[in-house]
């Protein structure tokens, strides 16, 4: 399953699970993840500090005053990972508002895409999303596959200031802008959910990695009335 | 709590709380952080008695002047700093660094600047009144993570000092100097086969100069441009400290303690673990040359790195 393994500098292993970006790699990727934190919980290996998922690599930190490249690595090559059989498939239900007041780029994508806007939204909303990865900032999600139909290169001037909250499309993605930060990506919409949440100290982030997610469209009114 | 704090006269560019930084967080996209220099924030703490893993001060370039109220304590800065203290009765000590000072109520210390490096670290006894947010003290300004909100502290917020009882520890003082070096040590990245040879050599031949865009994110570089022959962007994966990022134009970045948790860009190499301290303190105009080391050697120059930490460490025990 993991192609080829390698040192990221002297103190980080880069497992490769492939090159091609898709929900059947992205798996693998996040079953040695989910098996791996669990043997750190459980004290069954010592000296990972951080693991990091992405759509098809997994990056394994950790403290070289206590273990070293040579040992993680073998310890990866030894696990035998089982598809996680827990149902790790919880839907997560994010609410969007799409007027044109925060879907700032349907103009573009009319335009780019030769499509209208009910149809850009028909097809967006019309798809269960995947959680391939959870990162850049704190707690962005990054979700396909998107309909082939409304998928659009990034921006050619990225914004400096995307609001926080934004939900943006870019290629065969759609993600979630949890802090106001720069971005390329299309915005459609906006969430009024808190999608991360820095008093939240037991589980900050509603999206991780392997999660399934579903947008719905909500009025403005029902975004200026969100209470949580 | 204790009531003894620290009333900020002047806050600084860049002040925070620092520690070891935060793990386990990558995954949901929050970063390590934690002191930009690992070896002068152990000293700091070990000047003053503390564990080595208390929050300390950190501060960049201009740092804070801070105004003790309701208390005494032992302090000390380490870095390269240019300090006073100014005593309550107007009497102005110029400080040093690597000592411990005892500081009274209502005396200041003027941390003025830090002088060929970026950041100076001032350590308190018993450490700092704070809550850990995911197990660590570390301010992330960028997420808002950590202590203070996760901001940069500002003139009038107070900063409250966790040991009210004092206990007069010795004065001592560690002869440490950095010594200055321009060779940053680095172990070719996952990526390195991207970039032309003529790149490649570059790389490790030529200077690079560290441009005004460096903060606690990551640190731009400029040099001769390094030409990509494979692709400018790769899907997006993890990075870590030291990672040295190059995007289209050519021009390479070094991730440092707080940089994103995920990037885009070819990594071209990283730097070792042993010089992660000295290339976070460069300075805008410092020059650099990057040289080519093997795992096996990186981890040898760790091992001489932390033997040679300890020494410091044990000086006075």
């Amino acid at each position: 399953m993991i192609k080829n393994i390698s040192n990221l500098g002297d103190t980080a292993v880069y497992c490769d699970f492939g090159s091609e970006v898709n929900e059947k790699i992205n798996a693998n990727v996040i079953d040695y993840f989910h098996h791996i934190s669990k043997l750190i919980k459980d004290k069954k290996i010592e000296g990972i500090i951080n693991l990091t998922p992405s759509y098809n690599k997994l990056i394994i930190n950790f403290d070289l005053s206590i273990t070293n490249y040579k040992k993680i690595k073998n310890f990866i090559e030894g696990l035998t990972i089982s598809r996680d059989i827990k149902d790790n498939n919880q839907k997560i239900r994010i609410p969007v508002c799409c007027d044109d007041e925060y879907g700032l780029d349907f103009l573009r994508l009319t335009k780019k895409l030769n499509i209208d806007k009910d149809k850009i939204l028909e097809l967006y909303f019309g798809k269960e999303y995947f959680c391939y990865m959870t990162g850049f900032i704190a707690g962005m999600p990054f979700l396909g596959d998107i309909n082939k139909g409304i998928r659009c290169d990034r921006l050619e001037t990225p914004r400096v200031k995307v609001p926080k909250g934004s939900v943006a499309i870019t290629e065969q993605f759609t993600n979630i802008y949890t802090f106001e930060s720069p971005g390329g990506w299309n915005i459609i919409g906006n969430t009024p959910k808190k999608v991360f949440d820095q008093l939240n100290l037991l589980d900050p982030t509603l999206i991780k990695p392997g999660n399934k997610v579903i947008f719905y469209q909500i009025s403005k009114e029902e975004y200026l009335d969100w209470n949580e | 709590m204790s009531n003894s704090y620290f009333e900020i006269i002047r806050s600084g560019v860049n002040t925070t709380i620092q520690d070891r930084g935060r793990n386990h967080m990558y995954y949901m996209g929050i970063t390590v952080s934690g002191a930009i220099d690992q070896r002068n924030y152990k000293l700091s703490n070990k000047l003053v008695g503390n564990n080595l893993d208390e929050a300390v001060i950190e501060f960049a370039y201009q740092g804070p002047l801070l105004k003790l109220k309701n208390g005494k304590i032992n302090l000390s800065v380490t870095g390269d700093v240019l300090f006073k203290i100014i005593r309550k009765n107007s009497n102005i000590e110029n400080g040093v660094c690597y000592k411990s000072y005892i500081l009274e109520d209502e005396d200041q210390i003027d941390l003025i600047s830090t002088k060929n490096t970026a950041y100076g670290y001032l350590s308190i006894s018993g450490g700092l009144e704070l809550n850990k947010i995911w197990n660590s003290y570390s301010i992330n300004t960028k997420a808002n993570v950590g202590p203070n909100n996760g901001k940069k502290y500002s003139i009038k917020d107070k900063i409250f000092i966790k040991n009210s009882d004092f206990k007069k520890i010795e004065e001592i003082e560690i002869n440490y100097r950095e010594v200055p070096d321009n060779i940053i040590r680095v172990i070719k990245g996952t990526n390195f086969d991207y970039f032309s040879v003529e790149a490649q050599n570059n790389f490790f031949n030529k200077e690079f100069s560290v441009t005004k865009l460096a903060d606690r994110m990551g640190i731009r570089l400029s040099g001769p441009k390094l030409e990509n022959i494979v692709n400018t962007n790769i899907k997006s994966e993890g990075l870590v400290r030291g990672a040295i990022q190059v995007p289209a134009d050519g021009n390479p970045i070094v991730m440092l303690s707080d940089h994103g948790t995920i990037g885009g860009y070819p990594k071209i190499g990283v730097v070792i673990s042993a010089d992660l301290d000295r290339v976070g303190q460069l300075t805008p105009g410092s020059i650099i040359n990057f040289k080519e080391v093997s795992l096996e050697e990186a981890e040898n120059i760790f091992k001489a790195y932390t033997d040679d930490t300890d020494k410091y460490l044990n000086e006075n025990n």
